[in-house]
């Protein structure tokens, strides 16, 4: 996989999520997508900077435009040194995401990217990396 | 348009914004004794758990101060996503522009209008 077009940038405040966004959404631009491809990575960006933020205290996201072979694709990678997840299985659950803002968006944004990969450390925090193909 | 309060929403709002939204339009429905609000999500781009739980709450709190809510002009990109999202839209009503909310305002409380 050849990596172009990597950028970083805080996730702090609500105002850095807004930006997140839209840089999701310019990159996805970047890379061919189409109206719903577009809709579908930007709003999983949402919800793990969203996570990032409001669970794992602030931290920072990667945008990455990516190849391999023909495909085209987005990276987006958030790290936060929160308090980390100790039940990813639990937190991936959908039920775990409806109760009035407690829930952790994980398995919805796992819905709308290809490939969705999660660390986390009890302690010491937690990235999510989630990558959407062009034309899949 | 009677007593019907209608929201435009046409910024990518961040998190705060839309909770300040929230409030302020409770405020609103008590005050002008509102009986139908109107959401007009159309300039939208997007719209994740946090946005979508601020209209399922608008919804809810509309509901118990008596008014009834519909959100009108999602995009349909917005709308594949949302169910893909798998964000469960309960309560919300929703039209496919304003003068078809109205009309169901009107529908689901016709001693008002």
């Amino acid at each position: 996989m050849v990596v172009s077009a990597s950028k970083e940038y805080p996730v702090e405040s609500s105002e850095d999520i807004v930006r997140v966004r839209q840089q999701t959404r310019e990159l996805a631009i970047a890379a061919g997508f189409n109206l719903v491809e577009q809709t579908k990575v930007v709003t999983a960006s949402s919800e793990i900077a969203r996570n990032a933020l409001v669970h794992g205290g602030g931290g920072q996201a990667t945008l990455e435009l990516v190849r391999d072979g023909s495909k085209v694709g987005v990276r987006l990678i958030f790290r936060d040194t929160g308090p980390g997840i100790p039940d990813i299985s639990l937190a991936l659950k959908d039920g775990y995401t409806s109760s009035g803002g407690m829930g952790h968006g994980l398995g919805g944004a796992k819905r709308l990217t290809h490939e969705f990969d999660i660390q986390s450390t009890v302690g010491q925090g937690t990235r999510v990396t989630l990558l959407r193909w062009k034309g899949f | 348009m009677g007593q019907v309060l209608l929201i435009t929403i046409q910024v990518d709002m961040h998190d705060q914004l839309a909770m300040t939204l929230q409030n302020d339009l409770m405020d609103r429905i008590v005050e002008h004794s509102s009986r139908g609000v109107l959401i007009d999500i159309s300039s939208l781009e997007m719209v994740d758990s946090f946005i979508g739980r601020m209209l399922s709450n608008i919804a809810n709190m509309s509901r118990l101060l008596d008014a009834d809510t519909v959100v009108v002009g999602m995009r349909p990109s917005v709308a594949i996503t949302l169910v893909e999202l798998g964000l469960p839209m309960q309560g919300i009503r929703t039209a496919l522009d304003v003068e078809k909310g109205i009309a169901l305002l009107r529908h689901m409380t016709p001693s008002l209008y």
